[in-house]
């Protein structure tokens, strides 16, 4: 990413690729097919990897397209398909009046508190050189800035996180057994 | 660049907890809350260009964290069809009064 004063082509691409996230994923929460809604969110994520990159973190950018746009979204289609939901369901599923009422109120005021805080400056202290990352990146590549932290300071956290996959992988494989009588699998099966 | 990802990450945290709010469809709320939890990441990545690389670490953490809730979240929403025939929240109403 360069430095200084931004090339005008590199904020207009950098504002195409937010305005598309963020509609996108208005258009995602308001399909009513689950599937149209998850291709939308598909649309926001690949969109959210072009933003990744532009802000030199490139390693997240493709990890983002392999892990949420690939793997998460494609578990999400293959429940959507299992259940057999593919259609819009016949009671409305955008809630009443007063849910929407509530849900305006709720994303403005949100909204607002968010916009405040980033108008905020960062206090000085906490000030660090801006480039910080890009210079990282031109001393030791793309993934050994990610790669340093992850494996030296965080390493506990990095061994205690597959141990929360072991539990999730587990919990899932329990959450879909068939935990029946015989009966119930024959059902199934038939 | 800051400011503008920070307001992106915003609007997107703010389309998600509006999903949350306004749908029924429970695969669709848990879909507003992955993209929670991508707004959540763009602000990570954001300040991780200003203030050091370690904030991508916890980008990666965020993933995991997601990719887990999205496992055991989904076999939950599998049981719960088991049970009702449906994934409708309106129709999952056990804890209401």
């Amino acid at each position: 990413m360069p430095h200084g004063d931004l090339p005008l082509f590199y904020t207009f691409q950098f504002y195409l690729f937010g305005l598309l996230a963020i509609v996108a994923a208005v258009a995602f929460v308001t399909r009513r097919s689950p599937v149209a809604a998850a291709m939308w969110l598909v649309v926001t994520m690949f969109n959210l990897a072009a933003l990744y990159v532009m802000l030199d973190a490139q390693f997240i950018g493709i990890i983002q397209i392999l892990v949420y746009a690939g793997a998460i979204m494609v578990v999400f289609l293959f429940v959507i398909m299992l259940l057999n939901l593919g259609h819009a369901s016949e009671v409305s599923d955008i809630r009443g009046y007063a849910g929407k009422i509530f849900a305006g109120l709720m994303g403005v005021a949100l909204l607002a508190m968010i916009l405040a805080v980033t108008k905020w400056r960062v206090p000085d202290v906490l000030a660090l050189p801006t480039d910080l990352p890009a210079r990282q990146i031109e001393q030791t590549g793309v993934i050994a800035p990610v790669a340093q932290p992850l494996f030296n300071q965080y390493l506990l956290a990095f061994e205690v996180t597959s141990v929360l996959l072991l539990a999730a992988v587990v919990g899932a494989v329990v959450l879909g057994k068939q935990h029946g009588t015989t009966r119930g699998r024959a059902t199934d099966a038939g | 660049m800051l400011a503008e990802a920070l307001f992106f990450s915003a609007v997107l945290f703010t389309i998600g907890v509006f999903g949350v709010l306004i749908r029924r469809n429970a695969i669709i709320i848990f879909m507003c809350v992955e993209l929670m939890l991508n707004a959540v990441n763009l602000t990570f990545v954001a300040f991780a260009r200003a203030y050091g690389v370690t904030g991508q670490v916890f980008v990666f953490f965020v993933m995991t964290v997601a990719a887990a809730e999205a496992a055991v979240g989904l076999a939950i929403i599998i049981a719960l069809f088991r049970h009702k025939q449906s994934v409708d929240l309106q129709n999952i109403n056990l804890l209401k009064g």
